[in-house]
């Protein structure tokens, strides 16, 4: 059986699914006898989805519009660049 | 048979090559579809949502100046992220308060994987707060991560980017970004146990 430690050093295969079929296995019958790396599992893969779940950040709409007016100015300082190759820094 | 294979909803490549010729439009498309992440990542990283503002323009203005270095051969978002991720990281540097913490500190003692509270959770924890309040939780419980943690994290869990393309934007090798992950994981989930375990359960030492 799986000891304690080698299910916490598998812990993340086993969460992103990349883990083989025998992995998944020995994990799958370490936490049916262990109730303390069964919390740890499933308290990990609740950590995780709470995360994917709330952070969704919005964008301030200022932000975005200097973002764009910083870009566009950077497009015609390169075409005038593009047209006047002898100016070099 | 249809033109492009293309699963995306728009067709990055196209876009890619239109701005790349000074179609100022086209990279205005691809600048909508990514900004939100980039400031995101940028603001989670940084933890500073001026530097993460500066990140944001820095990271596109050197994307269209540099956009005929790229190949191509990986995706354009992969590609933003790695230049996201070194503009934040200089900001970073940049913080007095941070030289102490070096990102690419070796952090392999394995003493960040002890285990010290186990109690399990409520069924559904976020519903015990408001959306604000469960935001700022996990907010700081991200802050309270050192930087090497932090950021693998967030590009990771929160941006999904997969194991290899997390290694190429942080210049770091796949193992290393496996333990920074679990150990970023576990130190969470153990800061999120204290507000999200439910009540009357005892709290285990372990090992
Ligand atoms: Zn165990």
């Amino acid at each position: 059986m799986l000891t304690c430690k080698e299910f916490l050093q598998e812990l993340n295969d086993y969460l992103d699914e990349t883990g083989d079929i025998e992995l998944r296995r020995r994990i799958e019958s370490h936490i049916t006898q262990c109730p303390n790396c069964f919390v740890i599992l499933d308290t990990t893969k609740k950590t995780i989805q709470v995360y994917k779940g709330v952070l969704a950040q919005t964008l301030p709409q200022d932000v975005q519009a200097r973002l764009l007016k910083a870009v566009e100015r950077k497009c015609s300082e390169k075409k005038l660049r593009a047209g006047l190759p002898s100016i070099q820094p | 048979m249809p033109a492009t294979q293309e699963a995306g909803i728009f067709d990055e490549s196209a876009l890619v090559a239109k701005a790349r010729e000074g179609d100022l439009a086209a990279f205005n498309e691809l600048v909508n579809s990514y900004s939100r992440k980039i400031f995101r990542l940028a603001k989670h990283i940084t933890q500073n949502e001026e530097d993460a503002e500066d990140v944001l323009q820095e990271t596109f203005l050197k994307a269209f100046e540099h956009l005929g270095d790229f190949q191509g051969q990986s995706k354009f978002y992969t590609w933003i992220v790695r230049i996201a991720v070194n503009e934040s990281l200089m900001k970073l540097r940049k913080r007095k308060s941070d030289r102490s913490v070096p990102l690419d500190e070796p952090v392999d003692t394995g003493e960040d994987t002890v285990v010290r509270e186990i109690a399990v959770w409520d069924e559904n924890p976020e519903q015990k707060y408001s959306r604000e309040e469960l935001g700022q939780i996990l907010d700081e419980a991200v802050q309270g991560l050192r930087p090497a943690f932090r950021t693998v994290f967030v590009l990771r869990d929160i941006e999904e980017l997969s194991t290899e393309e997390t290694a190429e934007a942080l210049g770091i090798s796949v193992p290393a970004v496996k333990s920074r992950l679990l150990r970023a994981r576990l130190q969470l989930r153990e800061k999120l146990t204290r507000f999200f375990k439910r009540k009357g359960d005892d709290v285990f030492a372990y090992m």
